[in-house]
Parts: C-alpha cells; sequence; structure tokens
C-alpha cells in the first residue's frame, strides 16, 4: 500500500512491518504514516494485528523485520532503554484499563509520569491538578483510582497521558469497558483536549462510532494494513480555522 | 431497490426471457413481494429503447413475449457503475447492498471492493455526523444518534458480510 499524503508532516511511521509469535504471525508487512496532530484510528477484526502494530509504533513491541520512524528517526533499532526513556517522554497511553495504579490517588498517578521524568514534586502535583480539572475530575484528585467509576478513571488515564506535553498518544479500545454516553463523553475530550494541544492520536478501535472521532481511519486484515479511508477535507487546515475564529 | 438495474444485472449473466428474469428476481430478490409480469415487459421496454438491452427475434410459443434479451454494452457498463457506487448512507439501505453483493457475486465481480467502498461512504458520514454532535445543540446531537447507530448496524452487516463472502459466493454459484 502507498503511503498516503498526511497534512502537516509524517510524524510516526510503520514501513512494512512483520511481527510474529511464535508460529503466529500478527503483522505481515503492515505500512502506515500518521501526520503531526493527527488523529488516526485503526479498525480491523479480532486478531487482525491492529493492537500489535499500535504497539510496534509505541516501541513496546520490537518488529521482526521493517522499520518504524518516529520524529524523523529510526525507533525500531534503539535499545530497550532508549525506547523506554522515549515512551516516558514523548508517547502518552491509555489502554481500555489498568494503566492507573488503584491504590494511589488519582492525583498521584497524574503526577508520577512527571516526577519521573525530573519535574519538582510541587509542579508536578500543581500539573495533575490542573489537568484533573480539564478533564473534570477535579475533585477526584484525592481519591484512589481503584475507587473511581470506570469513565472516572478513564478521565484520570487521559490527564496522565496528556501532562506531560507528549508528541502522540496512543489509545487502544480507549472505551472499551464504558457504557455509550460514558465513553462519548471520553472521546470528546481526548479529542479536544488533543486538538488544542496539537497532539497526534492513534486509537485502535472495533467501534465505528469511536473511529467516526477521527480524522482518518485505516482498516487492518490478516496483518496488513489494507484500505485507509481517506482523510476528512483538510482537516488541520478545518481546525486551524476554527481556531482562528 | 432499483427494479431496471437489478434486472440488467440478471441479464449480464446470459440472455434471458422475461420469464426467466421474473423467476431470478423473485427467488433472488423478492423476499415476499413479487414482480408483476406487466412490471418486467414495461422495464424490459424501457431499457431495450434507451439501449441497455436488445431483443431477439419473437420465438413461437405461448405467453406474452417470447423474446430472448440481451445486455448491450451500454447496460453492462451501467451494471458496472451502479455496483461500484457506494449507495447514499441511510437507514434501512440493506436491500440495495444485499442485491449489489449477490449480483457482484453471481457475476464474479470485487463484491469485497465494493463493501470497503461502502464501509468508506459509512464512516465519513459518521464522521460529519460526530462533528455534528460535537458542535450541535442537543436536538441534533439525538437526531445524529439515531443515524448514527443504523449506520453502525450497517457496518456491522458490512463486517459481517465481507466475513462471509467465500461462503456467500458459493451459495450463490451453486444455487
Amino acid at each position: 500500500m502507498n503511503t498516503p499524503v498526511v497534512a502537516g508532516g509524517i510524524l510516526i511511521e510503520a514501513r512494512n512491518v512483520h511481527k510474529s509469535f511464535g508460529q503466529t504471525p500478527a503483522l505481515r508487512g503492515a505500512s502506515v504514516a500518521v501526520g503531526r496532530g493527527e488523529i488516526l484510528a485503526i479498525m480491523g477484526p479480532s486478531g487482525s494485528g491492529k493492537s500489535t502494530l499500535l504497539h510496534c509504533l509505541a516501541g513496546i513491541f520490537a518488529p521482526d523485520r521493517g522499520e518504524v520512524w518516529f520524529d524523523g528517526n529510526r525507533l525500531d533499532t534503539l535499545d530497550e532503554a532508549a525506547r523506554t526513556k522515549l515512551r516516558r517522554t514523548a508517547f502518552g497511553f491509555v489502554f481500555q484499563f489498568g494503566q492507573l495504579v488503584p491504590e494511589l490517588t488519582a492525583a498521584d498517578n497524574v503526577a508520577m509520569p512527571l516526577l519521573l521524568n525530573r519535574v519538582r514534586r510541587r509542579t508536578a502535583y500543581q500539573t495533575a491538578g490542573a489537568w484533573l480539572e480539564k478533564l473534570g475530575v477535579g475533585d477526584k484528585g484525592g481519591r484512589r483510582t481503584g475507587e473511581l467509576s470506570g469513565g472516572e478513571a478513564q478521565r484520570v488515564a487521559i490527564a496522565r497521558a496528556l501532562a506531560l506535553g507528549p508528541k502522540v498518544i496512543f489509545a487502544d479500545e480507549p472505551t472499551g469497558s464504558l457504557d455509550s454516553l460514558t465513553g462519548e463523553k471520553v472521546m470528546d475530550l481526548l479529542v479536544s483536549l488533543a486538538r488544542e494541544q496539537g497532539t497526534t492520536v492513534i486509537i485502535v478501535t472495533h467501534d465505528a462510532r469511536v473511529a467516526a472521532y477521527a480524522d482518518r481511519v485505516v482498516m487492518v486484515r490478516d496483518g496488513l494494513v489494507s484500505l485507509d479511508l481517506g482523510a476528512a477535507e483538510a482537516p488541520a487546515a478545518k481546525h486551524a480555522a476554527k481556531a482562528a475564529n | 431497490m432499483s427494479v431496471p438495474l437489478t434486472l440488467l444485472g440478471l441479464l449480464e449473466r446470459e440472455p434471458s426471457h422475461g420469464y426467466d428474469l421474473k423467476r431470478d428476481y423473485d427467488e433472488y430478490f423478492g423476499r415476499g413481494k413479487q414482480l408483476p409480469f406487466g412490471q418486467v415487459y414495461a422495464t424490459l421496454g424501457r431499457l431495450a429503447r434507451d439501449g441497455r438491452v436488445e431483443p431477439g427475434e419473437a420465438e413461437p410459443g405461448d405467453g406474452p413475449d417470447r423474446k430472448r434479451y440481451a445486455i448491450t454494452d451500454l447496460g453492462r457498463a451501467e451494471v458496472d457503475t451502479w455496483l461500484a457506487d457506494p449507495v447514499e448512507p441511510e437507514p434501512h439501505l440493506q436491500t440495495v447492498l444485499f442485491a449489489k453483493v449477490t449480483l457482484a457475486l453471481m457475476l464474479g465481480k470485487p463484491a469485497e471492493a465494493y463493501l470497503d467502498r461502502q464501509r468508506a461512504a459509512h464512516l465519513v458520514r459518521m464522521r460529519d455526523l460526530t462533528e455534528l454532535k460535537r458542535t450541535g445543540p442537543l436536538v441534533d446531537v439525538l437526531l445524529a444518534d439515531h443515524a448514527l447507530f443504523h449506520l453502525e448496524a450497517d457496518l456491522r452487516w458490512i463486517d459481517l458480510t465481507s466475513a462471509r463472502l467465500t461462503e456467500l459466493a458459493e451459495a450463490v454459484r451453486n444455487r
């Protein structure tokens, strides 16, 4: 499949990526390019390789063959320590569940990646508080995340993903455990805030209503990106025009 | 559902009499609502007038019309265009899509590619409606929700049909 022209330049890209687990191939030459500030949805049937593609793009899995590029540099050739650093500084993650530490408070969870990046404690907690406020869960900062509802926990997870000012947010079925209305509010916040910050978002979902929030949708089938459903009419320009008004 | 285009599609398999076309139409697409003979012959007459089909010589025998009709190149091109064009995404389009998929499989045409185009058209419409929801008043949100759930149901049908294409192709060809 040809690399599409991406408005604003390519930020992250998989080129002909292969990945197997034992004898089972998950990706068989998948290629996709994602632009700066673009919101991309990756869809596909169960077992198609869509989550594996996300994990390869995020440097969580190293591909068996092929290349992953981020911001003009090879990501797949970095050693584990360098990839971990990149994940901690440039990437944010929102998964279906399990990314928060349930014994810690919402504020602790959001502040933790900042503290790991040597942000001063006071600044880290102020930043965490501000992001929790933006996500509408400012009053939950002192609550343990294990005690929060699914929707509240996902808002905390988004606050944590955005607090570091990442270049890319990777979201794997971010509304998978939420009811329709809560899922919609979570997606609305994720997309609005990402656009406001100019953050690229890559969402893996089987839900067409979640994919409809994206600027562009690609389908993964049998380990290949088989279909690019095209960008909405100049999304970057559209958002810029809206912001200017 | 477009009766003229469906009849044209059936004629692309082989030249047929009006009676055979009606029988096949009723079997595949009628679903309890048979096509009247009068409508079959009137439609064939219009298609012949417009150069989409060519009537053969009248054959001896009983019945109102014993001509065998053959599709023309113009008719064939029209069927191709119709099959490849995504249907306007709106609720209750399954009957048209169903006819397209069945005919495409019958004729050995790329049904999967047609379904992909339909999937793309649906997702674009869903994206527009989602944007409307994000910016519009609550009444628009409710209307958009209604349309989105129907479009989502169509997409699930498209996904399932895509997964069943090989099986469906065998069923249609062996019938």
